[in-house]
Order: C-alpha cells, then structure tokens, then sequence
C-alpha cells in the first residue's frame, strides 16, 4: 500500500536524499521517495504492520531532522 | 510553521546583531569584555547552527553545511578574529533566512501552479445537498454544481447547461459550452451554469488527481543533469574540505614566511565554501518549475528526464492520421457528369446509407438532409470495390474504379485527385465522382513552422495512406520527409532506421494518438500522445501528453524546456564560477571570508530566484521565439522574461 507524509520545513535537498536512504533500508519498506521540492514522501509499504512501519519512518526523519513537522497527506 | 521559524531566527539576527555591534563600538580589542560582547553576538546569531552540527555529527553526517560552517567561524574566533567569526555567522544565517524565504515562495507558487485539486464535492442525499471529501463520493452518486464552482469527480450531466472552463487541464481558455448528456471531467470549472451530474468515476480515478499525481511524481525520473549535480555533491564537499586541510597545513610548513595564521584563515575561507547548496537546490526546483509550466500549458510531461530530452528534440516524427490530420473524412469536391452535382452526391449518400464505412458516413454528412432508406433496396456490398445498390428503383453503382471497370462502365481514369473516390453510376452511365479526404487540423500548419522556430531540424510523416495523399498534405503543411504506405509494424521499424541515423544528442520524438501506436511511441526517445484529455490509454504509453488536439502545443513544450534546462544552465555555470572564483582568490589570499559567506548562501539565493522563472506560463508563446535565440546570453536578457 502507500502513504503520503509532508514533511513540513524540508529545507536541503541533501537531506532529502540522505532520509530516503535510511527510510528505504527499513523492512516492511519496499519503495519511498522523496520529492525535496513538494516536501513529499510517499512510502510503497507492506500492508501488514503499517502502523508500525510508519511509525519507524517518523522516528528516522525525526532522528535526521529534528525540525521537519511530519504530516500525513492525503 | 515554517514562517514563524523564520520568524524566530529573524528575531535571534537581530539581537545578535545588537551585541555585534556593541562589540565593534567598544573597540578594545584582545580585551575580554570584547571578547565577551562578540562571543554573546556569536551564540546568539549562530547556536541553532553549532547545535545542529554537533547533533549531526553524533548521527555520523559529518561532511555537513552547519558542521562546516561552525568550523570556519570557531576557527575564526581561535585565531583572534572574532568580528570575522560573528559577521560570517550572520551572513550565514540571513542569507540562509533569504533561502528558506526564496525556497517557501516557489514552492508555494509551484503549489498554487497546481491547485486545481477540489476540496469538496455537494453530493444530492435525497432532496439535500450534502458536501463532502470526493474522496468519499461513489459512482453514481449525484454531484451538483454552481456558477464559479470547480467539477470534483469526472461525471455526466444529467440536467442543466453551462460552460465549463477546462483552462486548468488544458491551458486552453476558451469555455466550452455542455448540456445533458455531455460528459465534464474533474479539474474544469463550471462557468455560469447550475448544472446535475452523475459520478462516472471515482476520485482516484478522476482526470484531475492522474495529472496531479503525474506530475507530482515526474521529478522521480531524474534528468541527466540532476544525477550529474547528485554525484557532483558528493565528491564536491569532500574535495573542498581536504583541501582546506591541505591549505591550513602544507604551505606554513614549506614557505619559510608563510605563518599558520595566514594559511588557516584562508583554508577557514574554504570551509564556508564547501556547500553545493545552490546547485543542490535550484536544479531540481527549475526542472520542477518546468514541468509545471508545461502542465498549465496543458502539457503532461511525466519526467524531469524527459523534459531535458525534449530541450535536445532535433526531429519530430508524427503519425499523420488523428495527430496532423483530423482523421475525420470529408467531402472535398463533387464532379458529376451528367447530372447535377446535388443529385449526384444524394444518389451517394442514398447509396451507401445501408454503410458503417467512414466513406459513407461522410457522404450523409455532407448530403445533410434526412435519408428516406426505404427506397433503397437490394444493398449488395463487394469487399475491396464498392456496392451495387437500387435507389428509387434505379440501379446504382458506388465505389471505386476496380468497380467501374467489373461492371464495364465508361470513366475517367486516372483521377488526378488527392484523396478516395468514390465513383457513380446510374443504370450503367457514368454520373461522376466524389472526393473524400482528411483534412489537416487547424494548427498543423502553425505547429510544424514553431517547431522549426523552437529549432527542431527535420520534421517527418509516417502515413498508411498512398504516397500522392501523404505528399500533398506534407507540402500543406510544409513536413520535410513523408514516408507513406506503412503498415503500422512499418513505424516502429522506421522510427529504429531514424534512431540509428540521429546524431549522438539529438533527439527523436514521436507523436501519435498513442492508441494504435503505443509500440512507436515506447520506442522513441520522446513518445509524444495527443488528445490526453479523457483518454486513458494515451496517458499512460506516452512520455508527453498533449492534452488536447493540437500539434502546436508540441513546440510549445519544446520552448518550455528549453527554457528550463536554459535557467539550470545558468545556475550551474554560475554557481560554479563564483565558487572557484572566490576559492582561488581565497587561496591567494585576497578573497575574505566575506565573500566567501557569498559565494556560498548568495549565490544559493540568486539561484533559486532565478529557478522561478522556470515556472513562469505567460511568456511562452510565439513570442517566446525571440527566447530561444538568445542562447548563451547573459541572464540580464532575459530577466525581462
């Protein structure tokens, strides 16, 4: 399945690609991308677990960058 | 969120800045209370910076932009200079401010450039009208609209009329006028009209949200250029680091009258140098800005790489049928012998009013007239020649010349016309002809000349139709090449015999209808399909969507990305030319850290103002022409764009 976060105050496109590295190494996670420009990141995840699974993600872009307020899209 | 962010780091500026300058004041240098007003300027103005660095490094990114920063302006301070540290601490942070500012206006208007998602949808529940997320509509739910609103979910009118504006899919801005029965696709705003309609779709699959999704998801596929400043990041920030360390070390060590002092401050300069920031961040934001541009000119481009591909498009290969032509027959001449010319194109449409052909259908277009098919009897069709028929008790012939000859009718032959014709003969005497051919559309002629102005080199036909139909619509319409009676497995084969010949970086670009030509259109560098609007099936096998009929929206894509790869251009020869500039002059001893903090947040805020641009919809056009002339100009040329 997939889910949309916004990661508010995204602001180096470094670090856009660094949270997608980390973010695709993480099991139950099979594709994520993030679009530095839309502040998008849209995650191709397992069904089973995903609460969990988002809920990792959360803490790695948290742990990366402490200052991005992480929304769920719609 | 972001704003007060910013807010509170304008805030912190400025009162850093008061100690800053109370420092400068008080002169005293090498005092401690000196040192005391400068390092409060400096905590205050730069701590989020040395926090962030040191939290970064515990993450183990070391090679990061505050990290480096943090080292350049500590450095300064343990080397006496602390008006130096502080003062490129704050130019740091406000040309840092200045970004983060650039960076939320752009996305912004990139976001407002797409705004075309509705938010609502009134449902009819009974007799009330309920509204709702169109997520949760259903198929076949009632949806009603009033004047001004935005069409939520592709659907049907079911009562009303109105016009609806389908600028934001189309780029087109003409209103349409629609009555019951007429589809409206989500995205189109109802103009005047109070108007019923029955959901045909579900939001998910609604026109609006594939284009929006599409064109959210088009900087995935990265161009060439971004994987090259992607890789360049990489090795930039490291290079320039072991550099400094270099510089800091070596030459005090060889030099007998170099000094430490003198070689750290200019390694320090180095350091806050050593961000690819400005090219990190323009890039991808002009490509975006592109892409956008394209979709509000009602073109779909699904990727940043295609984008630059179609900037580098040297020939231009259409599908004549559907693509340059209407693909509509139409009468073009009635020539009776015999007869009068109305009496000849009745007995034709009489005659072949029994047919499906889009032959006869356009006999009874341009006949007009209600057709009375009890008077045509004894219909007797003859595969590959025509039909026999009796027409008011008359026997009618109607077909081609293989036709005329099997019945050993007296003709005409060759006719020396573009097009079918269809011979008529009535009770054994030759009555004449009618010509029937598609027309080109209205803007062929136009797309083919902008494209030869957008500079394309060669613009080729591929047709199924007879070498004569194909030549004389190419000289309409002014094509370089025609190659004509193709099977369609013929156009893919063509299009690989034209793909071998292209120079190393030009590129080839096919345009289809992208519903029977989905092989040629895969294998193109640039599969390029028309009338996207409503059409799955075009969407999806091409790279490029035309969203409506119109070939010269073609040229109008090619300028929008020239455009763009224009305005990234710009950014990287500049960015880059700063940066080694100012890293040489540093070396030498003359650049200080002041320009230094420039070459490094200015410049990252002169790129992104100009990657907006690339967003800009107004200016592309016929005028934009004079744009794509003015390659390899400085950028004040075009900043009136």
């Amino acid at each position: 399945m997939k889910t949309t976060l916004r990661l508010e105050g995204l602001d180096c496109a470094d670090c856009a690609a660094k949270i997608e590295n980390k973010v695709k190494k993480l099991s139950g996670v099979n594709n994520v991308s993030v679009n530095f420009v839309t502040s998008k990141m849209v995650i191709d995840h397992n069904e089973q677990d995903a609460a969990k699974i988002l809920d990792e993600i959360v803490a790695v872009v948290k742990k990366m960058e402490p200052d991005v307020n992480i929304k769920r899209a719609l | 969120m972001a704003l007060s962010t910013n807010k509170k780091r304008l805030a912190r500026i400025l009162a850093g800045s008061v100690f800053y300058a109370a420092g400068l004041l008080y002169g005293a240098e090498g005092t401690t209370a000196s040192l005391a007003l400068f390092l409060s300027a400096f905590v205050i103005i730069g701590g989020d910076v040395l926090l962030r660095a040191v939290r970064n490094i515990y993450h183990g990114r070391v090679f990061d932009e505050h990290f480096l920063m943090s080292v350049a302006t500590v450095g300064a301070f343990i080397i006496g200079q602390y008006p130096e540290g502080v003062a490129v601490m704050l130019f740091y942070q406000v040309g840092d401010l200045f970004q983060s500012f650039a960076l939320n206006k752009s996305r912004k208007s990139i976001a407002d450039l797409m705004d075309i998602r509705p938010d609502y949808a009134n449902v009819l529940r009974g007799d009330k009208l309920e509204k709702m997320d169109p997520n949760d509509v259903e198929i076949g739910d009632v949806i009603c609209m009033r004047p001004g609103e935005r069409v939520p979910l592709d659907a049907t009118i079911i009562e009303g009329n109105s016009m609806v504006d389908a600028s934001a899919l189309t780029g087109e801005s003409v209103p349409r006028e629609v009555t019951v029965g007429d589809p409206i696709l989500s995205g189109c705003i109802n103009v005047n009209g109070y108007i019923k309609a029955q959901v045909a779709k579900g939001f998910g699959e609604s026109t609006v949200n594939k284009i929006l999704d599409m064109v959210e998801n088009a900087s995935d596929k990265k161009s060439e250029t971004e994987n090259f400043i992607t890789k360049f990041a990489r090795y930039y920030t490291p290079v320039v680091v072991v550099l400094a360390a270099t510089i800091a070390v070596i030459p005090p060590l060889l030099i007998p009258s170099a000094t430490f002092y003198d070689w750290i401050y200019r390694a320090l300069t180095f350091l806050v140098i050593s961000c690819p920031c400005a090219l990190v961040i323009s890039v991808p934001l002009s490509f975006f800005g592109g892409i956008g541009a394209a979709s509000r000119n009602g073109v779909l481009v699904k990727g940043s790489n295609y984008l630059e591909a179609l900037s580098q498009t040297e020939t231009v290969v259409f599908d004549k049928t559907g693509t340059l032509t209407k693909g509509v027959f139409k009468v073009q001449e009635v020539v009776p012998t015999g007869i009068s010319g109305a009496e000849l194109l009745r007995t034709a449409a009489y005659a072949e009013s029994h047919s499906t052909h889009p032959i006869s259908t356009s006999l009874r277009q341009a006949y007009g007239e209600d057709i009375d098919s009890s008077k045509v009897t004894d219909t007797n069709e003859i595969p590959g020649h025509g039909l026999t028929t009796v027409v008011d008790g008359k026997r009618v012939l109607a077909g081609n010349a293989k036709l005329m000859r099997r019945e050993g009718i007296n003709f005409p032959d060759p006719i020396q016309a573009i097009g079918t014709v269809v011979h008529v003969a009535i009770d054994g005497d030759y009555a004449g002809y009618i010509l029937i051919a598609d027309e080109p559309k209205e803007d062929s002629a136009r797309a083919i000349s902008d494209l030869k102005r957008a500079g394309v080199k060669e613009t080729i036909m591929l047709t199924g139709d007879s070498k004569s139909i194909g030549e004389d619509i190419a000289k309409k319409l002014g094509i370089d090449k025609v190659y004509a009676d193709l099977l369609p497995g013929d156009k893919v084969e063509k299009v690989e015999e034209l793909l071998a010949q292209r120079s190393e970086k030009g590129k080839i670009a096919f345009v289809g209808d992208g519903i029977n030509d989905a092989p040629v259109l895969a294998r193109a560098d640039i599969g390029i399909a028309m009338g996207g609007l409503g059409s799955d099936a075009a969407i999806e096998a091409a790279d490029v969507v035309i969203m409506t009929d119109e070939p010269s929206k073609i040229a109008t894509a090619i300028m929008i990305s020239k455009r763009t790869l224009r305005i990234v251009k710009q950014n990287i020869a500049f960015a880059l030319a700063v940066k080694f500039v100012v890293l040489f002059l540093g070396v030498m001893g003359i650049a200080t850290m002041w320009e230094a903090v420039f070459a490094d947040v200015g410049v990252s805020v002169i790129a992104i103002m100009n990657a907006i641009r690339a967003l800009n919809t107004e200016k592309i056009g016929n005028d934009d022409v004079d744009i794509v002339k003015l390659d390899g100009l400085p950028d004040a040329e075009l900043q009136k764009a």
